[in-house]
């Protein structure tokens, strides 16, 4: 019988063993693929050079300055939509009539306003770090035991209060969830944006590297991204988990 | 109850329309540059000189079909990939676990390596939406048909059913609610992807109108276009909502 964790093991290396394999059969010579032992050289030498941390601290950079003006304000919203109904009913066509806007549409407008660069990179990832904040910050509030706040009522907390020592800790683990998921959409939105047409960071390290016929270079890169979300996800999850305990967990199943 | 909900939902159309108002106003004083900032009024004629000229309806239509072809290859694939791993417990605890490490994956990052096999076509485009779109169908297929309620498999076996049947008579059906969340959460990804590869590769659809009007500073058609996208975004997503209640109708106490 083989272990449970082996099992989990036993694919990719299975498919790096025969891409190994095969790639040195017929002398691979190719401009999209490359042996792993070459990607795993490449690799080494990008970060030999430093080119592989300067593109990763420039998109990471964009995507947590993003993420936090994004979610600061779709908290500041999200918060006041789900004390105030009345609020959030009369802005409900307005919040539905931008939300769907894809957030790389406003990528030709930020080019035209902003130029290349960073800002805007942040403000595209912003707009699009904004909705799932807002909307399960809202839920989060909306979804708070009414005695609390019966509570609150009854020991005559001032509205600023109210929010600080009732709504908000009540409403931390959805809340969290909401920044962990926007924190995995901040960096795809800023990859996505460096592919497109900002010449900084991971994506356009990675369109470089596939310019200039490199493909080792290029999946050496691609592999890199896929580990820096891999750990953004399972460090906001351990998090989670430390944080919130079992309350994150359960809620997130609804 | 019915009148007040009315009431409150033309005040929020009037709320909308205020600020509509409110750009419009910014616009006119010029507080910000008509370079970057139309006034909805010029966004709302560019918008009907596009559709009357014909022009705007091919690139939506581009865009369109972009995120159908993708999206639908990605719901079929995703549909029979998960079916078959989620079916058998081997295949899922060989399986599953590289699926979980690859979804944290940034999807726009497989662009340069479709770029580098396809070069820049339709084909690539086509690649890289159904490989972007299939991962929340494959991973919610999965999820579901390993929810199936145990009992039923049992039910199965004593009634000596075939793999085949077990799939489309109790696994699929008692999945279908995950997939179909599955199904609506791609259609974004398919969108953002369609536009994406539209810029890059210079397709045929509003992902290439709206960078070409932002090269040549023509910021009414830029915002048209822009207007167009959450239109379709909307739209879509809409369809898809009411579907997934048609088909689940079944389920008691759902929704």
């Amino acid at each position: 019988m083989i272990p449970e964790r082996a099992k989990a093991f036993l694919l990719p290396v299975a498919v790096l063993v025969l891409l190994e394999i095969w790639a040195r059969a017929i002398h691979l010579q190719s401009d999209s693929l490359a042996p792993p032992s070459a990607v795993a050289i490449a690799l080494v030498e990008a970060f030999k050079d430093g080119s592989v941390l300067t593109a990763t601290r420039d998109t990471l950079i964009s995507a947590f300055a993003g993420l936090a003006i994004g979610g600061a304000v779709g908290l500041a919203f999200g918060i006041a939509l789900g004390i105030f109904r009345i609020f959030d009913r009369l802005m409900e066509v307005t919040i539905e009539s931008i939300r769907p806007i894809p957030s790389i549409a406003l990528l030709p407008i930020a080019l035209i306003a902003l130029g290349f660069g960073y800002r805007m990179e942040i403000v595209i990832v912003a707009f699009a770090c904004v909705w799932p904040i807002l909307i399960l910050s809202r839920a989060a509030i909306g979804g708070i035991e009414p005695r609390l706040i019966e509570v609150s009522r009854a020991l005559r907390l001032s509205p600023a209060d109210r929010v600080r020592k009732i709504i908000i800790p009540a409403a931390l683990p959805r809340i969290f969830l909401a920044f962990r998921l926007a924190a995995g959409i901040a960096l795809i939105v800023a990859v996505t944006v460096e592919i497109a047409i900002n010449p900084i960071g991971l994506g356009a390290a990675i369109m470089t590297a596939q310019q200039a016929l490199r493909p080792d270079l290029m999946l050496a890169y691609l592999l890199w991204i896929g580990v820096i979300g891999y750990l953004l996800n399972t460090g906001l999850v351990v998090a989670q988990r430390h944080l919130f305990g079992r309350a994150a967990l359960v809620r997130e199943a609804t | 109850m019915n009148r007040s909900v009315l009431i409150w939902r033309a005040a929020s159309f009037l709320v909308a329309a205020g600020f509509v108002a409110l750009w419009q106003m910014i616009a006119n004083l010029r507080l910000v540059s008509p370079v970057f900032l139309p006034g909805p009024d010029r966004a709302w004629a560019s918008l009907v000189r596009g559709f009357s000229g014909g022009d705007l309806w091919s690139k939506l239509l581009g865009t369109l079909e972009h995120m159908a072809y993708g999206w639908l290859v990605a719901s079929i694939a995703g549909i029979a990939l998960g079916a078959a791993i989620g079916s058998s417990r081997t295949m899922r605890s060989y399986v599953a676990p590289s699926l979980e490490f690859l979804r944290p994956l940034p999807v726009s990052a497989i662009i340069p390596v479709a770029i580098a096999m396809f070069g820049l076509t339709q084909g690539m485009a086509l690649f890289v939406i159904a490989f972007g779109a299939i991962w929340p169908m494959l991973l919610a297929t999965i999820h579901g048909f390993a929810a199936v309620e145990p009992r039923l498999y049992e039910v199965a076996r004593s009634l000596h059913m075939s793999r085949l049947a077990v799939i489309f008579k109790i696994a699929l059906p008692s999945a279908s609610p995950d997939i179909l969340s599955g199904m609506r959460l791609s259609l974004t990804v398919a969108l953002i992807l369609s536009v994406v590869c539209e810029i890059l590769a210079g397709l045929d659809g509003l992902g290439h109108w709206i960078l070409l009007s932002a090269r040549s500073f023509r910021s009414a058609d830029l915002f048209a276009g822009v207007i167009l996208l959450g239109v379709i975004g909307y739209l879509t997503a809409l369809a898809m909502s009411m579907v997934e209640r048609r088909l689940l109708k079944w389920r008691p106490g759902d929704r």
